[in-house]
């Protein structure tokens, strides 16, 4: 966007007005995108600082022991120290010391690059199949028959549940935490892919009709377009979840991995550690929502933004 | 009250609709099941203007759903010159109250849907898109999305999506009810040009008196529930019409008894209705 811009309606109202110098303010000047975005911004620091700030008095105060309530100066102060915990990746393996392997940031990369994946993956996988089993249930009835009860009785179930048979049938590594991700994910995601089709208005699938469309092309230009905004909102939900899953798996022995490191330092007696990492969790789950957020925004560029009805509430 | 039918004069493959004996019960055989239409008899000829007036609720709508092969009848049987109209075909569009427009396509992209469904190369379907917008006047909006546009413009694409098809027989269900009267007025007219350009019968459905009086050949007045076909009332007037001349108000006023009737005995049964539950 460039100067030539028209000014916003209060500067023209403003310069109409003539009771002041018009000025354009450095504001004005910002791409529109960013002058969004700012104060959005602005807030969720203030709303962060404000918790960070909470703590700090009440360590001050004496309230919050530093040895088991760490404020945030202390567990975010020594990045060297914190980061040396982070190679678990090595850990493990035969004949490697504490200090050698990685360096502490290559390690911190490591495991969240290794977690991410996890999620990444788990969630690709669970998102395919979900959609792919739940399109089938409407579009065969047999498969609605066959599979829909079974689903509808193990949707329930707690994904921890499915902890031991990941470690029984995987073993260690990557896959049992991602097949607890689609596991967990599952489930859910077929029962609601079957909602958001039982969802879709009438009129189109009747337009689609009376315009002689198959079966087929019934669902691959109408109900699967249609459905499509709804699951990414489900998939948006489950981000959470498949990252807490994969903590849970990641902590019970599955290998390296944040989770790994949370559980480390609950057996050292690490409190700091413990806060350093769920702060690294938070930011990293706040991170793929934005970027889901984005995601949904390009691919559903039809979908009206509803935010601003309600903000004028 | 005998209104003649075109039927017994012209051959049956001639007749754009011929409905005969249809029925309709929703739910048959369980304990929801009620009646939504009976003994329907119907002929509707070639570039024929019809609209089908009635209460709420007294099956016209399910009697368009029917001639559009969405449904299917319980008794009776549809044809659609001559060949029966069991499934849904492009030679019978449908136009909804509300807008069905698919919001994730481009207008043009939705106008041109069903020729894409039948497998039509992009350059065709631009085209056909195109002229059939130019007919509507939404050229120019040929690569907005749907939800850039005002209701009657979103309804004009629709009906643009129709004629793209070319079909024999336009279905209409309360097109325009969702329109503000100025609008609704502009696209009565809009409607007369279009119907009068393609050729196509046009079957209307409406609770407006005075839509169907504006608009229609002929007015078929259905009863309440279970819709039975009470009258059919020619309208031979020239076209635009004043709903004000003598002619119109008389029209007006007649169709205006006829419904009232049937409202009030739509009421009463409610009320019966509510009294035994």
């Amino acid at each position: 966007m460039s100067m030539a811009q028209p000014l916003s309606r209060v500067d023209a109202f403003k310069r109409k007005g003539g009771d002041q110098q018009p000025r354009p303010s450095i504001w004005s000047l910002l791409p529109e995108r960013l002058r969004l975005a700012l104060p959005r911004t602005g807030w969720a620091l203030v709303s962060i600082g404000l918790f960070a700030c909470l703590w700090e008095l009440l360590w001050a105060f004496g309230v919050a022991d530093p040895r088991l309530l760490p404020p945030p100066h202390i567990f975010l102060g020594n990045f060297p120290e914190q980061l040396k915990f982070f190679n678990t990746a090595r850990r493990w393996q035969i004949g490697v010391g504490q200090n050698s392997g990685p360096s502490p940031v290559e390690a911190l990369f490591y495991t969240i690059a290794s977690s991410a994946m996890r999620v990444l993956v788990g969630l690709l996988i669970a998102s395919i199949l979900s959609i792919a089993v739940g399109v089938a249930i409407r579009y065969f009835r047999l498969v609605d028959r066959l599979v829909l009860p079974t689903i509808t009785l193990l949707s329930p179930v707690s994904p921890i549940a499915w902890l031991p048979v990941a470690i029984f049938v995987f073993g260690i590594g990557n896959a049992p935490a991602i097949f607890m991700v689609v596991i967990a994910l599952f489930f859910h995601m077929v029962l609601s892919t079957v909602n958001q089709i039982d969802g879709v208005n009438k009129n189109l699938i009747n337009v689609a009709r009376t315009m002689g469309a198959t079966k087929m092309q019934l669902y691959g230009r109408v109900i699967i377009p249609a459905i499509l905004p709804g699951l990414l909102v489900v998939l948006r939900l489950n981000l959470f979840g498949a990252w807490m899953v994969v903590l849970v798996a990641e902590s019970t022995g599955v290998g390296y991995g944040l989770g790994q490191v949370i559980m480390m330092a609950r057996n050292t007696f690490n409190p700091s550690l413990v806060f350093f990492t769920i702060a690294l969790i938070g930011l990293l789950g706040f991170l793929s929502d934005w970027l889901m957020r984005l995601i949904q925004r390009r691919i559903l560029y039809w979908v009206p933004q509803t935010t601003e009805v309600l903000n004028g509430l | 009250m005998a209104s003649e039918t075109p039927a017994e004069t012209s051959t049956p493959g001639a007749t754009a609709v011929a409905c005969r004996g249809v029925g309709k019960v929703w739910a048959e055989g369980t304990a929801r099941a009620h009646e939504a239409l009976r003994d329907i008899d119907l002929d509707i000829a070639p570039g024929e203007f019809v609209a089908f007036l009635g209460p709420s609720g007294c099956g016209k709508s399910t009697l368009l759903y029917l001639i559009a092969g969405l449904e299917q009848a319980t008794d009776g049987e549809i044809q659609s010159f001559g060949k029966a109209a069991a499934s849904p075909s492009p030679d019978r569009s449908l136009i909804f109250q509300e807008t069905s427009l698919f919001p994730w396509l481009t207008v043009w992209q939705n106008v041109s849907f069903g020729l894409s469904i039948r497998g039509d190369g992009l350059d065709q379907r631009k085209s056909v898109a195109r002229e059939a917008l130019q007919r509507v006047g939404l050229a120019e909006a040929m690569d907005k999305r749907p939800d850039e546009l005002s209701g009657g413009m979103r309804q004009r694409v629709a009906v643009a999506r129709a004629l793209a098809m070319r079909p024999k027989v336009l279905l209409m269900d309360e097109p325009f009810a969702a329109l503000d009267v100025q609008t609704r007025q502009k696209m009565q007219d809009f409607l007369i040009d279009v119907w009068r350009e393609s050729g196509a019968s046009v079957l209307f459905v409406t609770h407006h008196i005075d839509e169907a009086v504006a608009l229609a050949d002929r007015v078929v007045v259905f009863t309440a529930r279970p819709g039975r076909i009470k009258t059919i009332v020619p309208v031979d007037l020239p076209r635009p019409r004043n709903l004000f001349s003598r002619e119109c108000v008389a029209l007006r006023l007649q169709l205006t008894d006829l419904l009232r009737d049937e409202v009030d005995r739509a009421f009463a049964e409610q009320e019966a209705l509510a009294e035994t539950v």
